[in-house]
């Protein structure tokens, strides 16, 4: 039984020129094309999309939340990284 | 002879005799789209997997959008104040219009596909022609049909090569499927005295014009599918003058169900 | 080991408690992943077997308005199955294995579903009654605590209000309508209101996971407290309708500020749930039947997706 089973696949829209696209959500499919069609039949009924990408489940790799301190708490001291770090005088403009 | 209305939505341009044509014309198409979206929603929370249960029904979506604003059309055409409604669902299945293909059941999966291949392959090919027709406002809805039409015929074409180069089974169930509906293929492009009115006053798509490009694709589907097309079988017609199979009376019995038990009223 | 499971533990519940959004990598207890599978699983089947109730009238609405609509309703129905199964599937179950335990009654579906509709009013009853008071349930979980579920969620409540507004509206042209419509509403009410009721679950002193269930933010009202909500909600709407709830004991009660009702026959829930409402055999049935009549499909398809490969491959 578990063997017709259609491997998940993982859908991203864009949902307007310009925009990036976004991770939307899963479904089943047998193969890319079916993937796409099903996407856009179940992910973009009420035109929520210009874009599809899908890739199949078990292509995407994750970062372990394990490791989330060490990837994510050390850009927390780089404030200088943000733009809002440097004073810029009133009279400047366009910067 | 040519007609070129200046303004074809002035529908007073037309001769009483083309307007007449015109409205059986566009009968026709609306019953054919209701019919087999009708067909399509059948399958609604019934399909062989959750996905594709979205996808028939978004294709029965289309058509029956389809066939309101053809409706809405032949009513003015006709001019008797009818409604969309009146038409749909207060006519008999005498008066019916669609071809034999789209009022066949479901059956299996198999069935449904070739159905729908066989259809969306005419629908696509005979709209994009729709597309330059003088009468603008069948060329308007032609206009928004035809993408749909070009999304159905894609999906209808990929389950029919995937039924056929798929499994044993699949193999087996679409010859079956084919096999009992290909004599009704015929009759779509097959045209009525009406048609042919229509089609010598530049109207409507010229059919011998469309079977270059429908047999090419067909071919090509039938063989990625590795099924060969059924030879020398005799085509059945009739529905687009109101001879129809045993199956529509069905259908119009649940369709119409309400509206003639409660004649008259506003739902 | 065991004062690590603790800690993680604790770890764990500060995140819920502080509102910080549990994803399917983040450790989380076996209990909770648990009982998520089998709510959202419920919640996925109860869409599924959802469509059926309504599906059966979409051959027969009235109009050809009505009839798009209702179909992009149902439609809209597997597509909530969808997003709730793929929610699921985050956790590490299948799609298949939660469908096999559907087909064999080990998980369960809302109840509300067992029951026949019967005229075209109940299509105006199940948007109005019964997808008003899925909202009332649907809409806290979008910020239920694990973070594909509330998403999910959110997708499922964004379509969900034209559902409730299209089953207003059918009652309202009903109640508008030739003495027969507003007699065929009123008989429509009459059947569904005490099984809306007890779509909200048993009353909380019967209901021992509902604590737990709060304490992890899945669930984020009581059933009774969700109840009272909805009843105070529909009583005036019914009113507005011109239609009487078919419950004498409500009442307004300026001390509350809420409607008091009667109680719920808790003994014909139980037996539906049980299994002996007038639809389950044929709701299960037709789900069934679906699924294993579309096997020889799934496996076409797979079939022909590995054909391919292969030729790609060559």
């Amino acid at each position: 039984m578990t063997q017709s089973e259609w491997p998940l696949w993982e859908v991203f829209i864009r949902s307007k020129q310009g925009l990036d696209h976004k991770h939307v959500g899963s479904l089943h499919a047998a193969d890319a094309t079916m993937a796409i069609q099903n996407a856009r039949d179940v992910y973009t009924r009420r035109m929520e999309g210009v874009s599809i990408w899908v890739v199949e489940s078990k292509h995407v790799h994750a970062s372990n939340p394990d490791d989330a301190e060490a990837f994510f708490d050390p850009a927390n001291d780089k404030v200088y990284r943000h733009p809002t770090f440097y004073d810029v005088p009133d009279s400047i403009k366009h910067m | 002879m040519q007609i070129t209305p200046s303004d074809a939505s002035a529908l007073d341009t037309y001769s009483a005799e083309v307007r007449h044509q015109l409205f059986h014309y566009v009968l026709q198409l609306a019953d054919t789209s209701l019919i087999l979206g009708h067909r399509l929603s059948e399958w609604c929370g019934h399909g062989p997997v959750l996905e594709q249960d979205l996808a028939m029904a978004n294709i029965g979506l289309d058509l029956l959008g389809e066939t309101r604003s053809l409706y809405q059309y032949a009513a003015e055409l006709e001019g008797r104040g009818q409604t969309e409604d009146d038409l749909a669902f207060l006519r008999s299945a005498t008066e019916y219009r669609n071809p034999l293909l789209v009022e066949q059941p479901n059956g299996d999966f198999a069935a449904t596909i070739t159905r729908q291949f066989l259809f969306d392959n005419f629908h696509y090919h005979c709209l994009r022609q729709l597309l330059t027709s003088p009468d603008t406002r069948l060329a308007g809805i032609a206009e928004k049909a035809v993408k749909e039409a070009a999304y159905h015929l894609k999906w209808s074409s990929e389950w029919v090569i995937r039924l056929g180069d798929g499994t044993e089974e699949s193999r087996q169930r679409l010859e079956k499927a084919l096999a009992h509906l290909w004599r009704y293929s015929g009759e779509l492009t097959t045209p009525t005295a009406n048609e042919k009115a229509l089609q010598s006053a530049g109207l409507i798509p010229d059919y011998a014009a469309l079977l270059p490009q429908m047999e090419a694709h067909l071919a090509h589907v039938f063989s990625e599918a590795t099924v060969p097309l059924p030879q020398g079988v005799f085509m059945m017609t009739g529905g687009k003058e109101g001879r129809h199979t045993e199956h529509l009376g069905y259908i119009l019995a649940e369709l119409q169900y309400m509206q003639r038990t409660y004649p008259g009223l506003t739902w | 080991m065991e004062t690590v499971e603790i800690n993680l533990e604790e770890q764990f519940q500060a995140r819920i408690d502080a509102d910080i959004r549990i994803e399917p990598k983040d450790w989380m207890p076996d209990a909770y992943r648990k009982t998520l599978i089998r709510q959202i699983s419920q919640h996925a089947h109860s869409e599924l077997v959802g469509m059926l109730p309504e599906g059966n009238w979409i051959t027969r609405a009235p109009s050809l308005k009505r009839k798009s609509i209702l179909l992009s309703k149902v439609q809209d129905e597997a597509g909530h199955g969808l997003y709730l199964y793929s929610a699921a599937e985050t956790l590490g179950t299948t799609r298949d294995q939660m469908l096999a335990d559907l087909h064999s009654g080990k998980a369960k579906y809302s109840s509300i579903f067992n029951y026949p509709t019967l005229s075209w009013a109940d299509m105006g009853c199940v948007g109005w009654l019964v997808d008003g008071a899925a909202i009332l349930n649907q809409v806290p979980l979008c910020r239920t605590s694990y973070g594909p579920y509330a998403r999910a969620m959110v997708r499922v409540c964004k379509e969900e209000s034209f559902h409730q507004r299209q089953g207003f509206e059918i009652m309202q042209t009903l109640c508008a309508g030739a003495p027969v419509q507003k007699e065929m509403a009123q008989e429509a009410l009459n059947r569904w209101w005490w099984p809306t009721l007890m779509m909200f679950g048993p009353k909380d002193a019967d209901s021992p996971n509902t604590a737990q269930s709060m304490n992890w933010r899945i669930k984020r009202f009581t059933n009774d407290e969700l109840r009272q909500k909805f009843v105070d909600m529909m009583v005036p709407q019914a009113e507005f309708l011109g239609l009487t709830v078919p419950d004498p004991t409500v009442k307004w009660n300026e001390e509350r500020q809420a409607y008091d009702f009667g109680e719920v026959n808790w003994e014909e829930f139980w037996n539906v749930v049980k299994g002996n409402g007038m639809c389950n055999q044929d709701r299960l049935g037709a789900r069934v039947k679906a699924h294993e009549e579309g096997a020889w499909v799934r496996e076409a398809a797979l079939a022909h997706a590995k054909k391919r490969a292969q030729k790609a491959a060559a």
